[in-house]
């Protein structure tokens, strides 16, 4: 693997990576920014795109349809946020804990629901093959790219606008900022953080979908492994901001195909290490944009996030 | 960040006149008390309600269900003792969570430290080869407690000194050290005897550690339950422990009190992560012979819920992780006769925690447990 090939295969095998994988980290971190903009956090979207993933192949498999798939998903993450809304609207029920409550439940349901599902396949999402111009299968295979990825990117710029222009989006916004000065001007914060945790519920289980019937494209019980929580960790890092989201997701993504990458040139040794770099990079990241003193620029001030 | 959620105390002033009688005040300290037990055992049988509701939904018997956690968990000497032996690690990993919520940090990566105190001490038998076991088991305890005091410690420090949310960075620290482990297990420490499921060298018979006299139970169960009264100590009895308490329930006081919270935050997680890798210590020195993949059981996931159902004292974490345990113990049975998939237990677990947490919001509104709702009609008691 000495030569300019491997470099060349891996480089475009990341960016292919990027694109793909980045999907999933798109929908839940715009779901999450949703809910935070609205001053709660959910960690429990792990969980719901653990959840997501098993009814979306599950419903493929009995439908036939992978859209209907994606519907079931998004209506089962719709649930999983209204009930952590619903809840946390009780005084002295901690959100982050209630998160860390349904991130357990929503996967230990999901497997329990799951368990027929993990032999039988189930057909997958379309794919646009932007690569048709090029005769080299791995730019044709990088460039391949999947419709939710296209509709989590216009749905960023879409949530990048609304959040400023839309009546919604700055009802949102002072909720999150000041409960007292939405309820002042005679708005129901409970019921606006219902909503945003539901809607941000929804996107979760959309991105849970693409995980089973796109990319990895199966449904097993380790197919998340945590991507649901580095997405919230993500949002930190964008600043709540829509469209930092889908650059970090681009990064997050281009991480994550790093060690299939180099696996797949056949760099086997350190396998496990590159399969951490999602991690370590989400934490750097945590680390270089905290800070000990002074509130994260950008932060909703409603939210318990300290 | 989870604030403590008690009822207010009693006024302390000794030459207070309003001063409410003696009897009183002990009523209202046995109501408190009475509370606090009362409405977690309300929310588990409200847990186990709904649970049965979902079994019914499923079309299956619910009292067959619960015939099954009694007699697979606790109806039998051979069930009880199985269902110690898995609350011996859950003792470990709730402390892991216990313990920094007295500071008000929410910690879940006991998972992680776990499988790396596991690692830390088959890596650390080794070069021990050869030393009494009296030298060599404590050394092996120390260096697993040390690599796990390192992990959850480096997250109290990130939070203490850079603001890091200190929830997230323990969870993806715990998937840091899954991959580190795994890598250590199937590269550097690799038996290469370890054919189909790579492991680490076997630490050797001699430093195996046994059971507890007259029972079937390993040494970790003995340790783990000193280990929740050496916590209950330290948290209730001295004065780090109310110093940290009082840096949990308020951050700003406790600074302008001059208490050293940033050393309080180290120390308390780091003192997390030593237990959490104990449990690991234990699972390859007294049940697996080695560090390999079978550390990573989920014992650190289900310490979370141990630690909020005990409301993060460390005495109560005792009968929950003996109630978990034998829950967890019964899970075998449950599938072979009900039919039902291993995920069965994580659904009851998970609907626990989130009865559990919604329960919070009831503390104070029931008269009977209440002082201050007397008050109305008495003298004022707090």
């Amino acid at each position: 693997m000495s030569d300019d090939l491997g470099l060349t295969t891996v480089l475009l095998a990341v960016i292919g990576g990027a694109i793909r994988v980045s999907t999933p980290f798109l929908f839940v971190s715009l779901g999450e920014t949703i809910t935070e903009r609205s001053g709660r956090i959910n960690l429990g979207l792990e969980g719901t795109l653990v959840f997501g993933a098993m009814s979306a192949y599950a419903t493929a498999v009995m439908t036939g349809s992978p859209w209907a798939g994606v519907a079931v998903a998004g209506l089962a993450g719709g649930a999983f946020g209204g009930l952590h809304g619903f809840i946390c609207r009780f005084p002295r029920v901690n959100d982050v804990a209630i998160g860390i409550a349904l991130m357990l439940f929503g996967s230990g349901l999901a497997f329990f629901l799951g368990k027929p599902f993990i032999q039988p396949s189930a057909p997958p999402l379309p794919a646009i093959p932007f690569g048709f111009w090029s005769d080299l299968p791995q730019v044709q295979a990088a460039l391949r790219v999947n419709v939710l990825f296209l509709a989590g990117a216009a749905l960023a710029l879409f949530l990048w606008w609304a959040f400023r222009n839309t009546k919604a989006g700055l009802i949102v916004r002072v909720v999150g900022d000041s409960a007292e000065a939405a309820r002042a001007m005679g708005y129901d914060v409970d019921r606006v953080r219902l909503l945003a945790t539901a809607t941000g519920g929804v996107l979760a289980g959309i991105g849970g979908a693409y995980l089973s019937l796109y990319y990895p494209g199966s449904w097993n019980e380790g197919i998340s492994s945590g991507q649901g929580l580095m997405a919230v960790a993500l949002v930190i890092f964008a600043r709540w901001n829509p469209l930092a989201c889908f650059g970090a997701a681009l990064l997050f993504g281009g991480a994550g195909a790093l060690g299939p990458a180099l696996q797949s040139v056949g760099i086997s040794q350190g396998y496990y290490l590159f399969y951490a770099a999602p991690y370590v990079l989400t934490l750097a990241l945590l680390i270089a944009t905290s800070s000990p003193d002074r509130a994260l620029t950008g932060a909703p001030g409603e939210l318990s996030l300290k | 960040m989870a604030a403590d959620t008690t009822a207010p105390g009693l006024p302390l002033a000794e030459s207070d006149p309003d001063r409410p009688p003696a009897s009183l005040q002990i009523r209202a300290w046995l109501a408190r008390r009475t509370e606090s037990v009362a409405i977690p055992l309300g929310a588990v049988a409200a847990g186990f309600l709904i649970f049965s509701l979902f079994l019914v939904a499923l079309g299956k018997s619910p009292l067959a269900f619960l015939d099954l956690v009694w007699r697979g968990g606790f109806g039998s000497p051979f069930a009880l003792q199985n269902s110690l032996q898995r609350a011996a690690p859950l003792l470990f990993a709730a402390l892991c969570v216990a313990l920094p919520a007295r500071l008000g940090l929410v910690v879940i990566g006991g998972e992680g430290a776990i499988v790396l105190g596991g690692v830390a001490a088959a890596a650390a038998a080794q070069p021990l080869q050869g030393l009494s076991p009296l030298l060599a088991v404590p050394l092996m305890a120390l260096a697993a407690a040390a690599a796990g005091a390192a992990w959850i410690g480096a997250v109290g420090a990130l939070r203490a000194y850079r603001g890091v949310n200190e929830t997230i960075a323990s969870l993806l620290m715990s998937y840091i050290a899954l991959a580190l482990s795994n890598h250590l297990i199937e590269g550097w420490l690799r038996d290469p005897a370890s054919l189909n499921k790579p492991s680490t060298a076997p630490i050797g018979e001699a430093f195996m550690v046994g059971a507890l006299p007259g029972l079937d139970v390993h040494w970790g169960l003995g340790i783990g339950v000193l280990a929740c009264l050496a916590a209950y100590a330290l948290t209730e009895r001295t004065t780090i422990g109310f110093a940290a308490r009082i840096a949990g329930g308020n951050l700003r006081a406790a600074q302008i009190q001059g208490l050293p919270v940033g050393r309080l935050v180290v120390s308390f997680t780091a003192l997390g992560g030593a237990c959490a890798a104990l449990a690991g210590f234990f699972e390859v020195a007294a049940v697996h012979g080695n560090a390999n993949a079978s550390l990573n059981a989920g014992f650190g996931y289900t310490g979370i819920l141990v630690a909020f159902l005990a409301r993060h004292n460390p005495l109560a974490i005792l009968p929950v992780a003996f109630l978990l345990g034998g829950i967890e113990a019964s899970s075998g049975l449950i599938q072979r006769r009900m039919q039902l998939p291993d995920a069965t237990v994580l659904v009851l677990e998970g609907l626990l925690f989130l009865v559990v947490l919604v329960s919070e919001t009831l503390y104070g509104r029931f008269k009977p447990f209440s002082p201050h709702l007397w008050a109305e009609k008495r003298g004022a008691v707090s």
